[in-house]
């Protein structure tokens, strides 16, 4: 008598076919657990990243700075004439645009232990916002004079004609905070470098600045005493 | 001669435990695949929604909205004497307190073909932008005078004392667009009107106006009972 398994059913190829199945199904049930895990754990900013990954390599980001780029609107002569207004509501009207925005940044920030987003008023708070959100730091409204209701701290800067002022919370960062300040736009610096002092003044570390926007005439990064800033387009 | 695999190396348990491997993994790559599509085509929301649905039930959105209530300062005689003032700024350092509240949102209006997210400034700005992320809407800003640099209307509405102003971009909304007006806080509704005014105006349908905070001894009169504040908890 052969050792034979007179009852198997089953041919050898649909063996090696079905091990090898046991094989697959075992990798994704882990893979399935991993991203259980980091969901739990991580929440929106996991879901985030991982689009991000699978949005693909270096002519996908640019194809989409590209659209984020176009979808700017340049109004003349506001608020006075001569300037060339950056207006970024055209952006905020394209939801694909919107989101690539905040997903470019958050896959940036998502691993650098950011722990406060601090948004300066107002359109700063529309992209600092939901970046806080999906990298799950504290969220900061700077804002200008008298809007806090708290005890606040406040930093002076210049403007072209004049000088104007920024608040924040005393209380809102504690010194062991990793802080990014994010605005729509950075001119002069002006604004940046007073947010920037405030977080600092409380004993956080500016880790960086973020804008959507740079005017790169008016020389504003090297207002920045050497913090690195980040941007995705410029104004054209 | 048994018609035997003779070089079978495999026992029977062992083929049929493969066999219900095989039934397993097809079944987990048909969910995968699932994911995989409606991430691609629902984008954002869908993971809020996800989130949403696996955050369970009543008593879950219970504890949330106790503890969103509970993240929100009162500071006394904040702007002028006598007023209680509804500080949202605490409820913005606490993530999960400030997730909980947008998730809140886009569970409510993430099936109801919303379009337009409409936020008033500032603070309306801060909840505004992420529901209209996550709900893939466009998100338009509703400011004071002199802030949005193309053509605008605008729209007054009473103060206590005086008057006031809000402005939104011709062309922002399409006759056809379905909007929501989001603000942290209604008080008199003076504010609230406005925006809706702005957005009917331009043809929008206002489907409803959302608020993290009512303070419902002002009093506020909805223009029809479609519009109401939500999630009034003080």
């Amino acid at each position: 008598m052969c050792p034979c398994l007179a009852t198997s059913f089953v041919p050898l190829a649909i063996q090696l076919l079905l091990f090898t199945a046991a094989c697959f199904l075992a990798f994704f049930l882990f893979l399935c657990c991993l991203c259980v895990l980091v969901v739990f754990f991580e929440g929106g900013g996991v879901w985030l990243l991982w689009l991000g990954v699978m949005a693909g390599g270096k002519e996908e980001k640019d194809a989409r700075i590209e659209a984020i780029a176009s979808s700017i609107r340049v109004v003349p002569n506001f608020p006075k004439p001569g300037i060339m207004f950056q207006d970024i509501t055209t952006l905020l009207l394209n939801p694909k645009a919107f989101r690539n925005v905040v997903e470019l940044f958050v896959n940036r920030y998502i691993d650098k232990g950011i722990t406060v987003v601090a948004g300066v008023e107002a359109r700063g708070f529309i992209f600092a916002a939901p970046i806080a959100l999906a990298i799950g730091a504290k969220f900061i409204p700077l804002r200008k004079p008298r809007k806090l209701p708290g005890e606040v701290i406040s930093e002076k800067y210049d403007l072209e004609y004049g000088t104007d002022c920024l608040e924040m919370h005393v209380g809102a960062v504690q010194p062991e905070d990793r802080a990014l300040v994010v605005d729509d736009l950075i001119a002069t610096g002006g604004t940046l470098c007073a947010a920037m002092n405030l977080l600092e003044r409380a004993g956080a570390e500016v880790v960086e600045c973020a804008c959507v926007i740079e005017l790169p005439e008016l020389k504003g990064r090297e207002r920045l005493n050497g913090k690195p800033l980040h941007i995705l387009v410029e104004s054209r």
